[in-house]
């Protein structure tokens, strides 16, 4: 139900997640985070203009990184979220612990 | 108007929850966004009883019924057999403290809480309603 892709382009790595993070598949946006961050890359860039639906289990995913990010100086931005998956991460205000932008030219500035 | 959907206890049903929840939304003019946050909120009810009080066991059951009152809003009932949290009396835990003891759960009830007006857990002999209601208007 997602399929989560890392490819490394330029100076950064692109993560792409494509479809739907639920309680039954978000373990697999965990294992493609886990092994994106065990790389030691510092710079990731996520693309979420496929990801149609994100539920807390998904969230819960994206907040249990926030400390290594922070702790190892990782850059990791999101960008193109549709709005429905936006409003979710601002119900819990986590719009305001993680990266952020529109697109993907604005979110290469922030790396 | 009411609907009632029965499933097993998988989490690979969640999507069909989804999309049963969705249909009747639609049809009954909300926007999309008001729509797919009650469609959230009724999946994490849904995803914390298929995984913590049944451990997915694909033989046991969940009752999901919405029913539609125009002006007054959507109430939606899931029912149980077993045991139901009050989430009512959940205490919302601190982002910061998630976020330091690198939890991954915990962030579902929070959203049910944020988004519907008002939970209430109904016990009866033999089944449990978590009953949840969203003040919005309908056609």
């Amino acid at each position: 139900m997602v399929d989560v892709k890392r490819i490394q382009e330029n100076n950064y790595d692109l993560i792409t997640i494509v479809g739907e993070v639920d309680a039954s598949s978000s373990i697999e946006l965990d294992t493609a985070l886990s092994e994106a961050l065990a790389s030691g890359h510092k710079s990731f860039l996520v693309d979420c203009t496929s990801l149609e639906y994100i539920s807390s289990a998904g969230l819960g995913v994206f907040m249990s990184y926030i400390e290594d990010i922070k702790k190892n100086n990782v850059k990791l931005v999101l960008y193109g979220l549709n709005e429905k998956v936006a409003n979710v991460f601002e119900i819990l205000g986590l719009d305001q612990l993680l990266s952020i932008k529109k697109d993907k030219e604005e979110a290469k500035l922030e790396l | 108007m009411k609907y009632s959907y029965k499933v097993p206890c998988k989490k690979e049903k969640l999507r069909d929850i989804r999309s049963f929840l969705k249909q009747i939304l639609d049809k009954h003019g909300l926007s999309e966004i008001d729509a797919s946050t009650l469609v959230l909120a009724i999946d994490e009810v849904c995803a914390n009883l298929i995984i913590h009080s049944h451990n997915c066991n694909a033989k046991e059951s969940i009752e999901l019924e919405v029913v539609v009152k125009g002006d007054s809003g959507i109430i939606f009932n899931i029912i149980d057999k077993s045991e139901i949290f009050d989430i009512s009396e959940y205490v919302e835990p601190k982002l910061e403290d998630i976020i330091k003891k690198q939890r991954k759960g915990g962030l579902g009830l929070i959203l049910v809480k944020r988004i519907m007006d008002d939970i209430e857990i109904i016990r009866e002999p033999h089944k449990n309603i978590c009953r949840l209601t969203k003040n919005i208007k309908v056609i």
